[in-house]
């Protein structure tokens, strides 16, 4: 049974010679309610999204999102960019995820991944963990942890997206 | 080729030519698939350093790594991850020996049913009654090897059932796990009923039971044991209310010195929340709920569910590696309080630029227990009262300040103060109450765009265990590729001269896009590295460190 799975999943791997898209992955997420969402349903109407991966626990991505709190009105006004704050944190600090969001005024979609299946899906292994999703859906793009001065490349790379240039 | 290598060849490739489709549709299909994927290599060079206590390693050098790879297309998924420990760098659990392929999956979701077999995570509720995780930092894993069905019965119900044997390190626990959840959203299964409603309810129910042999020639112990768990969710404009309760039967295990008295554990909630502030009370008390699936185990193996803490997680090194606190299955009471608020720009306390304040206060005990003296007849080892608490396990009240002085200047000041019962927590009896008290101040310069100068300053201080501490971090950073980073931590305190050591590390680190090299080398300090409560003990070390991470 053991062998038999491996092979499928190997000729899954082997079939990808075929093509590849690169879509949002299909995952259930809590909303700050407690109700699930499905990831597959994140979209901006045509136009980018930043997916990020936080934790309340995680001072580098506090840091980052505050940062970008700060800008995050003018960089909506400028391009119609979407951030999706996605939290990775689990059932100790769950309840906190909201209480924080709202004491910072955060104005961000935020979701709860409480037992890593959308953070298994997307391949991330540390937080923070942003992703750029242009107007058809696709990812074209991610970065792994932050320093101050990154969401400076994040939004040159944003407003390219927005005019409809390509991301290498 | 055996004969059924032969067989299952010749099924697949009159599968694969049976499907009616031409080359344009079959491509079609293919393409829609992606693969994602993640990487970590970690190796670490080790000198022995007598002073700070760092032992010879004979290996040298250890290693983790992993691979996963996740293939998906439309509603199908399959994934595997191979795992290689060559050995296990110091404090990962030693169960980690050698290289090997424990997680493969495959999974198949069609209008409301989903099903995976292999290996799978799955929580229930908050996890008291059932919980599979993996948190590969700390090197845990209790993933479920079976199968796992999902069923959205109606709008708003979802039904969820499952079995299979759970992982330990490279290998299956002898333990059967069988377990069932409805987690119903009320809101959408009455949807006509609660139209325009601002109260939401969530409901869920669970049952989950394991299997194991009864080998024990002192005790007739329970071959199946069952544990149910009830939760509820009411969200009503920027209030919340949280409960949950689980209700484990009677089972005897090495955790709790084989007795038959049952388990139960219950958590509530409640929050608050709206712009600019947010308020959360959580009060939780657990008595005997360690469930596992080898009633022999112990450690973080083989757990089917998990308790979480219920204090705050730290993230600087010396508030969060020295005193920080682990759930304590056998019984605990534990409350939190937490407050977080942003004054306004304008304000006087606000300033310029306005200012967040966060407190938070958590304290965690043993629960009531009065001995029964029933070794010898029922073995219910104890009663609790419900309403009375036992020892002092825990309290941690701390305050963080955040301000933006300048564009270029910001600032987080914490203060923190501990109570910490070394004896349970780490196991140590005899050792005495730790209470100490940590001032830490993280300031960040930005000199343009690209160059940034962080400074962290923090300070210990306690007449217990080790005496005082001060660490002093630098960190250089070029956006977005580059870091450098120096620090010493300085054990100025402690009462024996000779323990009085300075722990200098120098990193860094380049990443670009999804992966990430580290380097760093020096000494680093004898500490507990908790996630959620589970924690493990990473001995001192010297050496040099090398850490590749990619995500594709």
């Amino acid at each position: 049974m053991n062998r038999l799975i491996i092979l499928i999943v190997i000729s899954c791997f082997a079939f990808t010679a075929f093509g590849q898209s690169d879509k949002i992955p299909s995952a259930k997420v809590n909303k700050l309610d407690g109700t699930t969402f499905n990831t597959a349903n994140i979209n901006n109407d045509g136009k980018p999204i930043i997916i990020n991966f936080w934790a309340t626990w995680c001072s580098p991505c506090k840091r980052e999102l505050n940062n970008i709190a700060e800008m995050y009105e003018l960089w909506q006004e400028e391009t119609g960019v979407k951030l999706v704050a996605m939290s990775i944190d689990d059932a100790r600090n769950m309840a906190k995820v909201a209480p924080y969001v709202n004491g910072k005024g955060w104005e961000y979609d935020v979701y709860i991944d409480p037992n890593g299946d959308f953070k298994r899906a997307m391949g991330v292994n540390n937080v923070p963990h942003t992703f750029l999703v242009d107007g058809e859906g696709n990812i074209v793009w991610q970065h792994n942890s932050y320093v101050e001065g990154d969401e400076y490349e994040l939004f040159e790379l944003v407003k390219k997206l927005s005019e409809g240039e390509k991301i290498d | 080729m055996s004969k059924k290598w032969r067989l299952w060849t010749l099924l697949s490739v009159l599968f694969v030519t049976s499907i009616n489709m031409n080359a344009q549709q079959f491509d079609e299909i293919m393409s829609r698939g992606q693969i994602k994927g993640n990487f970590q290599f970690e190796s670490q060079f080790y000198r022995e350093d007598t002073i700070i206590g760092a032992e010879e390693v004979p290996e040298r050098i250890r290693s983790n790594g992993f691979l996963n790879l996740i293939y998906s297309n439309g509603g199908v998924s399959a994934g595997v991850r191979y795992e290689s420990y060559l050995p296990p760098l110091l404090g990962y659990p030693e169960g980690y020996q050698g290289n090997g392929i424990m997680y493969r999956f495959a999974s198949y979701q069609k209008d409301n049913l989903s099903i995976t077999v292999g290996n799978f995570y799955e929580q229930f509720g908050t996890g008291l009654v059932f919980r599979t995780y993996e948190e590969r930092g700390l090197g845990y894993d209790n993933a479920l090897d079976g199968v796992r069905l999902k069923y959205k019965v109606y709008d708003g119900i979802q039904l969820t059932a499952l079995t299979g044997k759970q992982r330990i390190f490279f290998d299956y626990g002898e333990g059967i796990v069988r377990g069932f959840d409805a987690d119903i959203n009320l809101n959408e299964t009455f949807s006509d009923f609660f139209e325009g409603s601002k109260t939401r309810i969530l409901l869920g129910g669970s049952a989950v039971s394991k299997y194991q042999a009864d080998r024990n020639s002192q005790f007739v112990l329970p071959e199946n044991v069952a544990t149910f768990g009830g939760r509820a969710s009411i969200t009503r404009g920027r209030f919340n209310f949280y409960a949950e309760y689980a209700y484990k039967m009677n089972d005897p295990s090495a955790d709790n010195d084989f007795i038959y008295k049952p388990g139960e554990a219950l958590l509530l909630q409640g929050t608050y929340s709206q712009k600019g502030l947010g308020l959360l009370f959580s009060a939780k008390r657990n008595d005997n709920m360690s469930f596992r699936s080898d009633r022999t185990e112990g450690e973080q193996n083989l757990l089917i569910n998990y308790m979480p803490a219920l204090t705050k997680q730290h993230t600087y090194n010396l508030l969060a590696t020295l005193y920080p606190y682990a759930t304590q299955l056998n019984g605990e009471v534990a409350f939190q309080a937490d407050l977080i608020y942003k004054f306004d720009k304008g304000t006087i306390l606000g300033g310029d630029r306005g200012m967040d304040i966060q407190v938070n206060y958590s304290t965690a005990n043993n629960i009531d227990t009065t001995h029964l003296n029933d070794e010898f007849t029922f073995r219910q080892g104890y009663k609790s009262s419900y309403f009375s608490v036992g020892e002092v396990y825990f309290k941690d009240f701390n305050v963080q300040l955040t301000k933006r002085f300048s564009s270029k200047v910001k600032g987080i000041f914490t203060y923190a103060n501990l109570v910490y019962n070394q004896d349970i927590i780490e196991g140590k009896p005899g050792a005495p109450t730790v209470y100490a008290d940590i001032a830490i101040a993280d300031i960040t310069y930005r000199l343009d765009m690209r160059n940034a100068l962080r400074g962290e300053f923090q300070h210990l201080s306690t007449e217990q265990d080790q005496g005082d501490w001060a660490t002093l971090l630098v960190e250089y950073t070029y956006a977005p590729h580059w870091f450098i980073a120096i620090q010493d931590q300085y054990n100025y305190g402690n009462s024996e001269k000779e323990k009085q050591t300075h722990y200098y590390n120098l990193s860094m680190g380049y990443n670009n896009k999804g992966s990430r090299i580290t380097l760093s080398y020096g000494r680093q300090r004898a500490g507990i590295f908790c996630v959620g409560g589970v924690c493990r003990v990473v001995p001192a070390s010297s050496g040099l460190y090398l850490s590749v991470t990619s995500s594709f």
